[in-house]
């Protein structure tokens, strides 16, 4: 919403400056979004001075002159004027000006092959006289003027700009403004001027508002004016429109465009001899259509409110109007158009249609309905005085009654929200200068909502307006208290936390990336989730929400790796979805590190990321979550998106919860890349199911002892097998297992390899003798044979 | 000089004459072994009468003492002397580069929601989360957004259905909600979370953070709601003072409704929060609405409170001076690398929020 100082002065008696009311207004809750100088177009025209008029290379009528606009360098300018002469004083138009003549906004351009920066002005297209032969020639005087703007750097009126919630439409009209800024004690509201126009001529068109289902339109008034003489309108008249930002046009559309703004009334405005018989408000009929004032064709579906006559629809009702009915600058008679139409109707057709004006802006706000009458006064008013012209009597069709709505207010309920007393006589005196009736009732107030305020609804809205014009400045501020009683993060929170740092503690780069992904990268991640859609995604390729963290991340590596970045480690703590129910989402955290080899370095060949590096990272995190080793074992399946050779899943001991997923990651996805996932909701279950508390720490002081051994086994025995089956044997003596070589190739069959591994024994209770040892040792060895098939070697 | 004497002479002079440690070694093996010189004169004790043995066990012992002393020396002086010649040889160049390290880091919204976490902890808030996708009426309609009204322009919805009745969730205000639905009064919370909005430009991104809060209790009013934020907001900027104003605003979740602007200059091209005299919007808030309240079965009339809305972006960006909203996102290597937190600098409320 805009609106000028003056403008507000109509309303507005007041002796508050401008940047007072600024102030003002963004403490009642109308924030003031910028101001802005309307801005002073003739001020671009230049006081230059042509130093050298040159022959056009390529045109013997055309010159290229060096002109001097008081600037370091001087310009090239083509010209066509036989007085382009060296030495000449004259007016300069840069580029991006507007030639008052014509209109046309200057740039730069190439003119028979020269560029031409600007152009020198003749005195008709500046409007100054009719000479158009040659350019301006001023005297000698404007020498010392060269680069000062010819007619003088006047500045323009502030135009306020001010971003009206959408609760409230009354303010989407100066008068509202006014209002608001009275009840603040900021001047007072100037009584409207009565109408002294005499309505002498007979309203004779036939206006109807058909009772249809969801009748938008309930009220429907309007005059005929007749012999007017439409024409530009006057200057006061043209700089608010153009204040507003808006094209003047004629009289007549400049009036409705007028009141509009002024009243937050938007009124319509047809040329009575362009309407066939009468008017009928109605819903439309599948398929109908029409051309709007913007030029396009509208085709309708059913049950749009449209304003029709005989011949078909004229326009949609409360967004805009029809081009086959529209006022011209020769237009005689007008019928004027005043109506109340259903927010919520106009939205939706509003919607439907794609289209937006200032009216449906208003109208799916809110229109006063008990404001038809004034806004017909108003523009008729401003019609007459400007055009001319005979006035019909007001026809007000009516299909329903508004009822301003009355509130029991108790004013205890002010303080009570508010934290501050405010006083019951502060309290009426503030919604009485609003506008609202009030009548004292015992301990209430009676309040009457005015008609213009449709946000209104009950006792809390009231303490709203009161508080608002007070000052929020006034309430005082209560230190909170510094109390805990209950914990801040929760189990889940916790690990969420301690993973997050866990991870980028493995030199990995936490990142965020969307929760949505291109769906083709997706469907290589999703397994057997169902792809969840997002009907109107911002771009095509980020159409679904990720099943995966991979597809993103893997994304921004590759972008990295473009940048010129080979090491990379990144990782994403965040959610993927399993369905698109709300709660069918999962927390992951994912990481994803790639090294670049260098085959020249030394240096660098000791830390080989491979699966191991990336399985010593997940293990850390897990064991810094308290998952410990023995909570999880390894197993191979992984999902398709991991190679199914190098990748594994950590999965609870008892086999019920996938705790994470690591491995190299598909060669047809990204090659020599690897990753890991952790299934947070999975870990936390786990560990609430599994809860420890820590018990006191015992531990042996009798000599532990190593047993080395190399056993051959088939190639599929895996090393956890082998480990499982040792430790199996005495828990209580076997301390710890340590696998130190596995090798393959000479001396060995091909279908075997050697796993070499160190066992830790060592007793609670005594030190071992060379016979208990010896004893153990027999029995690890018998039982890795019967239950692995493993040979031990000599 | 009798044979024995003559012997140790022999060994003394051995002894000081080399520097080799084999020498010395074998030197000690023939004076001190089983079967060395010392062991061999304790022999002869036997043949002897009982007052030579007297003083040639004395004369033994002396000598044993004394050998083992100048052993000792020398055994000192010539290992010493041969680990400071190797470690003179051991000269390496410590300008060539530590083994490699990578350090992670912590992405800034990450940070910033745990230093908003441990501020709000202080006063008793407690972290509660919802779902990314939510359905219409925890979205809107609970949270008094009517359909088919303008407020809800404000909110550009991606929605997962035609129907538009599951979406992304466009705020975190819907954790509101839930929190109020599966308990009872009073409650204190803030919920940080993704959100999103079909939006895209300069600076907006389809994605981003919100920080939502909710205190409700018995005669918590506008006055608690003021002193929680500049609370917060002090503690959050790190400064002993900061300049605020509320400013009347709509929301439709809360009446009265509220914009809450700090002060700020901009120094050096840097914004300064908490001084000067431009203002910068920060955050909405308002008492929760009535109709909210009885949405989520908390009676109004013994309940009331207030709620707030906080752009975690938005407030990384003030604090760390980062100018790019979309830059968040855009996982560039040297970004994360600089703006990035160092895992162990984690937010503590005794040591301070920043290093």
């Amino acid at each position: 919403m805009k609106f000028t100082k003056d403008w507000l002065d109509v309303h507005l008696k007041t002796n508050k400056s401008e940047s007072q009311i600024i102030q003002k207004l963004n403490s009642i809750g109308l924030e003031v979004e910028k101001v802005e100088q309307v801005r002073n177009e003739l001020s671009e025209f230049i006081v230059a001075k042509i130093i050298k008029a040159n022959k056009h290379p390529n045109a013997d009528r055309l010159k290229l002159c060096d002109v001097d606009i008081g600037k370091k360098d001087t310009l090239k300018v083509v010209c066509g004027a036989p007085n382009a002469r060296d030495g000449l004083l004259t007016i300069y138009a840069p580029p991006g000006s507007v030639i008052p003549k014509n209109g046309m906004k200057l740039e730069v351009s190439k003119i028979r092959g020269e560029t031409s920066y600007g152009m020198l002005c003749s005195e008709s297209e500046l409007k100054l006289s009719n000479e158009s032969e040659g350019i301006i020639d001023l005297n000698d005087k404007y020498k010392t003027k060269i680069g000062k703007s010819f007619f003088g750097e006047k500045k323009g009126k502030n135009v306020i700009e001010l971003s009206i919630t959408p609760n409230r439409p009354d303010c989407l009209g100066v008068r509202g403004i006014a209002r608001d800024l009275s009840a603040s004690n900021f001047g007072k509201l100037k009584e409207p001027r009565k109408s002294k126009v005499k309505k002498n001529i007979k309203h004779n068109l036939k206006i109807k508002i058909e009772k249809n289902k969801n009748q938008a339109c309930s009220i429907f008034g309007s005059c005929i004016i007749k012999n007017i003489k439409n024409t530009e309108s006057p200057g006061w008249l043209k700089n608010r429109i153009l204040a507003l930002g808006l094209r003047p046009i004629s009289a007549v559309v400049d009036i409705t465009n007028y009141v509009m703004f002024d009243l937050n009334r938007p009124l319509h405005a047809y040329d009575l001899d362009k309407i066939k018989n009468k008017i009928i408000v109605r819903n439309s009929k599948k398929g109908e259509s029409f051309k709007a004032l913007d030029n396009k064709n509208y085709t309708l579906d059913k049950d749009m409110c449209v304003i029709a006559d005989d011949e078909g629809v004229l326009g949609l009702g409360g967004i805009i109007g029809g081009e086959r009915s529209g006022t011209e600058i020769h237009t005689k008679n007008i019928l004027l158009e005043s109506a109340y139409f259903d927010p919520a109707i106009i939205r939706k057709t509003a919607k439907k249609l794609d289209l937006n004006s200032d009216a449906k802006f208003r109208f799916e706000r809110g229109v006063d309905p008990q404001s038809v009458n004034a806004g017909l006064d108003s523009a008729v008013e401003l019609i007459l005085e400007i055009c001319g012209g005979e006035v019909s009597k007001f026809d007000v069709q009516k299909i329903k009654k508004f009822k301003d709505l009355e509130i029991k207010f108790d004013p205890k309920m002010a303080s009570k929200t508010v934290g501050t007393n405010i006083n019951t006589n502060e309290i009426k005196k503030i919604l009485l200068n609003l506008g609202f009736t009030v009548k004292t009732k015992g301990k209430f107030l009676n309040v009457k909502v005015p008609s213009w305020r449709p946000d209104i609804f009950g006792e809390i809205d009231l303490v709203e307006e009161v508080i608002r014009i007070i000052g929020f400045e006034k309430i005082k501020s209560i230190e909170p208290d510094k109390k805990r009683t209950k914990p801040t993060l929760n189990y889940f929170q916790k690990h969420f936390h301690l993973a997050q740092r866990s991870v980028a503690s493995k030199g990995y780069l936490e990142t965020i990336t969307w929760s949505f992904t291109d769906e083709k990268i997706n469907n290589k991640f999703k397994e057997k989730l169902e792809s969840v859609k997002i009907v109107n995604p911002i771009s095509s390729d980020l159409n679904v929400l990720r099943n995966s963290l991979y597809p993103n991340l893997i994304f921004y590596l590759e972008k990295n790796l473009n940048r010129g970045f080979g090491d990379q480690a990144l990782f994403e703590i965040g959610p993927t979805f399993t369905g698109k129910k709300p709660g069918q989402q999962i927390t992951v955290v994912c990481g994803i590190k790639k090294q670049s080899i260098d085959e020249d370095s030394n240096l660098k060949k000791n830390d080989l990321v491979d699966v191991f590096h990336i399985k010593k990272d997940l293990v850390q995190s897990l064991t810094e979550l308290e998952i410990r080793k023995e909570d999880f074992k390894v197993e191979e399946n992984t999902p398709s998106y991991y190679h199914p050779g190098i990748s594994g899943s950590i999965v609870s001991k008892d086999g019920n919860l996938i705790l994470g997923y690591f491995g190299a990651l598909h060669p047809k996805i990204i090659s020599n890349t690897f990753g890991f996932e952790i299934f947070l909701e999975n870990l936390v279950e786990y560990k609430a199911k599994n809860k420890r508390t820590k018990e006191s720490l015992t531990f042996s002081d009798y000599q532990k002892s190593d047993r080395d051994f190399a056993f051959l086994v088939n190639k599929d025995i895996r090393a956890q097998d082998l480990t499982e089956v040792i430790q199996n044997i005495d828990k209580n003596l076997i301390k710890e297992i340590q696998i130190f070589d596995v090798y393959e190739g000479e001396n060995i069959p091909s279908d075997k390899k050697s796993i070499a591994l160190k066992v830790t024994i060592q007793s609670d209770h005594k030190t071992l003798n060379e016979n208990d040892l010896t004893n153990i040792s027999k029995k690890i060895v018998s039982t890795v044979e019967e239950k692995t098939g493993a040979k031990l070697r000599s | 000089m009798s044979d024995f004497e003559k012997k140790i002479f022999e060994f003394k002079n051995r002894l000081n004459s080399t520097q080799d440690s084999k020498e010395i070694e074998s030197i000690r093996t023939d004076i001190f072994s089983k079967n060395g010189f010392i062991n061999s004169q304790f022999k002869k004790l036997s043949s002897l009468s009982e007052d030579e043995k007297k003083t040639f066990a004395s004369n033994i012992n002396k000598a044993k003492q004394e050998l083992l002393e100048i052993f000792r020396s020398k055994a000192t002086e010539v290992s010493d002397k041969n680990l400071n010649e190797k470690i003179k040889k051991e000269k390496i160049d410590v300008t060539l580069p530590e083994n490699e390290f990578k350090i992670g880091k912590i992405h800034p919204v990450s940070q910033v929601i745990d230093e908003i976490s441990c501020i709000f902890s202080e006063i008793g808030f407690s972290v509660e989360e919802g779902p990314d996708v939510e359905n219409d009426y925890n979205n809107f309609t609970a949270l008094n957004t009517p359909e088919d009204h303008p407020a809800k322009d404000m909110h550009d919805t991606f929605y997962l259905d035609e129907n538009m009745k599951t979406l992304l969730r466009t705020h975190t205000s819907p954790v509101q909600v839930r929190t109020m639905l599966k308990g009872k009064p009073p409650f204190k919370i803030i919920a940080p979370g993704r959100t999103y909005r079909s939006d895209s430009d300069q600076t907006h991104t389809p994605m981003f953070h919100q920080l939502e809060g909710l205190h409700i209790d018995k005669n918590i009013n506008m006055g608690h709601l003021k002193g929680c934020l500049n609370y917060f907001i002090k503690e959050f900027f790190e400064v002993d003072k900061i300049k605020m104003r509320f400013r009347p605003s709509h929301f439709p979740f809360t009446e009265p409704s509220a914009e809450v602007d700090i002060g700020y200059r901009i120094e050096n091209n840097k914004i300064i929060i908490g001084e000067g005299d431009k203002w910068l919007e920060i955050l909405g808030c308002g008492m929760v609405h009535p109709n909210v309240l009885k949405n989520c079965k908390v009676d109004s009339k013994t309940y009331q409170g207030f709620a707030f809305g906080i752009g975690i972006d938005r407030l990384a960006m003030l604090k760390y001076g980062i100018n790019d909203l979309r830059s968040f996102f855009e996982c560039d290597y040297r970004w994360l690398n600089y703006y990035g937190f160092d895992p162990l600098d984690v937010p503590t409320n005794y040591r301070g929020l920043s290093k």
